[in-house]
């Protein structure tokens, strides 16, 4: 299927996950357009990482519709994975492996035709040249993030799924992450949907925010419109108001109530 | 053929529209993942030198009883070198669904199946490759021990010659089949069932008639052992090192066994892999 240009890279209808008798997600609906960088923000367990795996067909949703890129993710995934990428510090790159040798396999498994110069050009650009020959397993766990950023950006994704790129790094390193997803989403034109904790994080990179909680979308909206909707200074407040039910948040739940 | 914007051979991102052909099954992945894994086997000497130590010490155990017996008993001086024959068929049975397994926990223990399942690789890609690994990592373990049995006992397996390509063929199917339920398990229970990938194979070791002829078992066993595809490899080398026949019957029958065998595997694994996508196994892969 052809993918018209005003289509949403992501769009999700009804979609909803239950484990066993536990309601994990939904059903929720939202779209993301090209181009942007959407941050999906919730406390713990508040469905963010099965979202993100639904979307990247980890986990078969109980019901609903997702269309990644124009494609059914539930029919044909293996259309557009190529296209995609995903990445996060809970899942390890291969330990014995070398920098070098992981993303050579990862670029053969993207099917990118000049694997080596597709490694030098991101060792380059993420500034992985000094250990790139060193197995992963001994890196430190800001030149881990790089390596895994490296592989999410192997095959130059159009979408890029991002699971707390920055947790564990100290804030130079994790400012330098934000800079060059950043950069990417401009120079590519990429979409990004970012699963993240760090509320500064948010306000920075992000141009529209989701909110879940208990597994459903409570709220939407940029950044700075989130702020002042919920009359807070920042969106470290907004959080805390949606985790907690207070202020703003609370007329919301009573009004879905 | 779409016209989906796609990864160009440079790896750039094309903005026009491109001739996509799409590959239900890719041999590049394939060998992507045989790379990994030959990466991994040269990173490690440990693991290449235990490819060939059991192998070796059971060949020599086998090898120096059937010379022991060989000079004490009439009967086994008779049966030619059926036990260490035996046992070096029995470690491709064994390794074959070993280097198979292996190579697929591999994955577990490094946490890396999460990266691959989100990747364009395709279930069928990524059991080709494991196939192929099995197979290299049998032939690293084996092929020395072969020479050793020569060399200690005067056994050269490999004078059985066709013969030899039929056994071998039969048993690494068999050994695969074995192997794709095996992940399939791992990847729906996580590493709490790791246990099996070393244990299972065992089963088959009284089953399939390993050491002796099939009307040594009751006859209500016979019936399962003659369901599966290694008992037919065990008759039919025991055929030609005692009788000097070749029993292309045998092994006729055990190809058509393999063949529902590994029909019923690769089932299993699809079902046990949407399984995994069901419950968000593929999310949580340790114990």
């Amino acid at each position: 299927m052809d993918q018209s240009t005003d289509q949403p890279v992501i769009s999700v209808a009804g979609l909803a996950k239950s484990f066993d008798a536990v309601n994990a997600v939904g059903p929720i609906d939202f779209s993301i357009e090209k181009g942007t960088i959407v941050g999906l923000l919730g406390g713990n367990g508040a469905g963010k990482t099965t979202t993100i795996a639904m979307i990247l067909g980890l986990v078969l949703p109980t019901a609903g519709a997702i269309r990644v890129l124009g494609h059914d993710m539930l029919r044909d995934r293996h259309r557009v994975l190529h296209r995609i990428n995903f990445e996060s510090p809970y899942v390890d790159m291969p330990m014995r492996l070398t920098v070098r040798q992981n993303l050579t396999v990862f670029a053969g498994l993207y099917g990118v035709g000049d694997a080596r110069g597709r490694v030098a050009e991101l060792a380059e650009s993420l500034d992985l040249t000094d250990f790139l020959d060193r197995p992963s397993g001994k890196l430190s766990a800001g030149q881990k993030t790089r390596v895994s950023l490296a592989k999410a950006l192997i095959n130059r994704p159009e979408l890029l799924l991002l699971d707390e790129p920055t947790a564990s790094l100290d804030p130079d390193t994790a400012d330098w992450i934000r800079g060059n997803l950043d950069r990417y989403r401009r120079d590519r034109g990429a979409t990004i949907l970012l699963a993240s904790h760090n509320m500064p994080e948010v306000e920075r990179l992000c141009d529209d925010v989701i909110m879940m909680k208990g597994g459903r979308i409570v709220d939407r909206g940029a950044p700075k419109a989130l702020i002042s909707r919920y009359g807070r200074s920042n969106l470290e407040d907004v959080f805390l108001d949606v985790a907690r039910g207070r202020g703003h948040a609370a007329s919301l739940e009573e009004a879905s109530a | 053929m779409t016209t989906d914007t796609a990864p160009t051979d440079s790896g750039a991102t094309d903005t026009g529209p491109i001739d996509l052909t799409y590959k239900a099954f890719s041999p590049a992945r394939t060998f992507a993942m045989v790379r990994r894994y030959w990466y991994l086997l040269r990173s490690s000497w440990p693991r290449t030198v235990e490819l060939v130590y059991w192998p070796t010490v059971q060949m020599l155990m086998w090898g120096f009883l059937q010379t022991y017996l060989n000079q004490h008993s009439g009967f086994f001086a008779k049966t030619g070198g059926t036990l260490i024959g035996a046992v070096l068929l029995w470690d491709i049975l064994f390794r074959g669904q070993l280097g198979f397994s292996i190579s697929f926990l591999e994955e577990m223990w490094a946490r890396n199946m999460g990266n691959l399942m989100m990747s364009p690789l395709r279930p069928m890609e990524f059991i080709a490759a494991l196939m192929t690994m099995s197979v290299i990592r049998l032939t690293i373990g084996m092929v020395p021990v072969t020479l050793l049995a020569i060399g200690f006992f005067g056994f050269n397996i490999w004078s059985l010659g066709l013969a030899l390509a039929a056994f071998f063929a039969n048993l690494i199917l068999t050994s695969w089949s074995i192997g794709i339920v095996v992940s399939g398990l791992v990847l729906r229970n996580g590493l709490g069932a790791e246990s099996l990938a070393w244990t299972v194979m065992f089963l088959l070791l009284p089953l399939s008639c390993v050491y002796y002829p099939v009307e040594t078992l009751p006859d209500w066993l016979q019936w399962i052992a003659l369901a599966l595809p290694p008992t037919y490899v065990f008759e039919g080398m025991r055929a030609i090192l005692i009788d000097n026949v070749f029993r292309g019957d045998l092994m006729l029958i055990a190809f058509g066994l393999n063949v529902v065998f590994m029909g019923v595997a690769v089932f299993t694994f699809f079902r046990l892999f949407d399984s995994a996508r069901k419950v968000g196994s593929l999310l949580q892969l340790g114990e």
